[in-house]
């Protein structure tokens, strides 16, 4: 959950980019990481393995400006993507503020994407939260590729929920701060809503 | 059962200081920090320079919710403290009321003894202030007092992405 520091002026939230192993978590993370001013970011964690498979998580801090006096921070974390992990996956879903699920557009990698939504709405609500309730936007990533299914064919199997959703390809940047953009709008009028 | 939203005012946050500021110093300690449970540095007191805060807060929720993790399939509910042992500093690190993490850096001009006996004390004045934060945050909710993010607008939030 978001926390509100009136003492230094600062909303702090809990961005998580969740997805199937290998669909290009960690690459939004570091696409954003190096495109972002010094000013505004911390130093990226990335808690991996020798072959730089995501072995815990993946860590940013992005400041994004000011709202109402306030400055906003937004922590992105990524999950580790492959299926063993699911007991890390878990605990790094705790406190969340709001989800980027990244889609790998490959055909053969369908399964594996409605597996992994799956076992998000599972987790989520192990910790409590519907994924229809929460701030949750769709990437559908590796548009590039040759193999990549058709736009309408993912937005039917993955975007039932009609969340917004967007194009990309992570390793040239393409749609990659529009997704980032969109999780945080959207977490935002979530806490003016429940302000409300 | 989920966490609810963690709201901090001046006078709470200069209370939680001057209960980690006394600590750094009855412990020798170089620095304490207070983290929340989900990552967020709450405050931090000592010999802080140097130190990049936003990431020992992120890794030291994480390694608690790994450890918690662990405890859970042994049976146990949670290891509330952990020791980790430098060639210089150390680590010591204690679950406060199950949602606050208090983290102390300490190398050889204190002990393991001393930062235990410290830290037990300081932990229990935390636990009180943190319960009478959540108890103050669920008042406010409950009474229907304005928020100041109520009056965020839609052309607030496109503003901060006009760039």
């Amino acid at each position: 959950m978001s926390f509100i520091n009136y003492s230094s002026r600062e909303i702090n939230c809990k961005i998580v980019y969740y997805g199937p192993g290998l669909c290009g978590k960690t690459t939004n993370l570091q696409f954003i990481y190096s495109k972002t001013n010094p000013d505004l970011k911390g130093k990226m964690i990335s808690l991996a393995t020798e072959t730089e498979r995501t072995l815990f998580f993946d860590f940013l801090p992005l400041a994004l400006g000011q709202i109402r006096g306030f400055k906003t921070r937004f922590h992105l974390y990524t999950v580790p993507g492959q299926v063993f992990y699911d007991a890390s996956r878990k605990l790094i879903l705790k406190g969340v503020d709001g989800v980027v699920f990244v889609a790998d557009s490959q055909i053969e990698r369908m399964e594996a994407n409605l597996e992994s939504l799956d076992n998000l709405k599972v987790n989520l609500r192990e910790q409590g939260y519907e994924l229809e309730k929460i701030p949750f936007v769709i990437q559908y990533n590796k548009r590039d590729l040759p193999n990549s299914a058709p736009l309408e064919e993912l937005r039917r199997q993955l975007n039932t929920l009609n969340v917004p959703d967007f194009e990309a390809c992570a390793t040239t940047g393409q749609g990659i701060f529009e997704t980032l953009k969109a999780v945080a709008k959207s977490v935002l009028s979530d806490l003016k809503r429940l302000s409300r | 059962m989920m966490d609810t939203q963690l709201v901090m005012y001046e006078e709470d946050y200069k209370k939680i200081l001057a209960v980690i500021q006394r600590l750094v110093r009855d412990a020798n300690a170089k620095g304490v920090f207070v983290v929340d449970k989900n990552g967020q540095l709450v405050a931090e007191a000592g010999e802080v320079r140097g130190i990049d805060t936003t990431s020992l807060a992120s890794l030291t929720a994480g390694s608690i919710a790994a450890t918690g993790g662990l405890a859970k399939i042994i049976g146990e509910e949670d290891f509330p403290v952990h020791f980790h042992q430098g060639a210089r500093d150390n680590l010591h690190i204690t679950l406060v009321a199950k949602r606050i993490i208090l983290v102390v850096v300490f190398d050889d001009r204190s002990s393991l003894g001393l930062v235990r006996l410290r830290v037990k004390k300081a932990g229990g004045e935390l636990a009180k202030i943190f319960e009478e934060l959540s108890k103050k945050a669920e008042r406010e909710a409950a009474s229907g007092a304005p928020s100041p993010f109520a009056e965020i607008t839609d052309d607030d939030i496109d503003n901060l992405f006009s760039d």
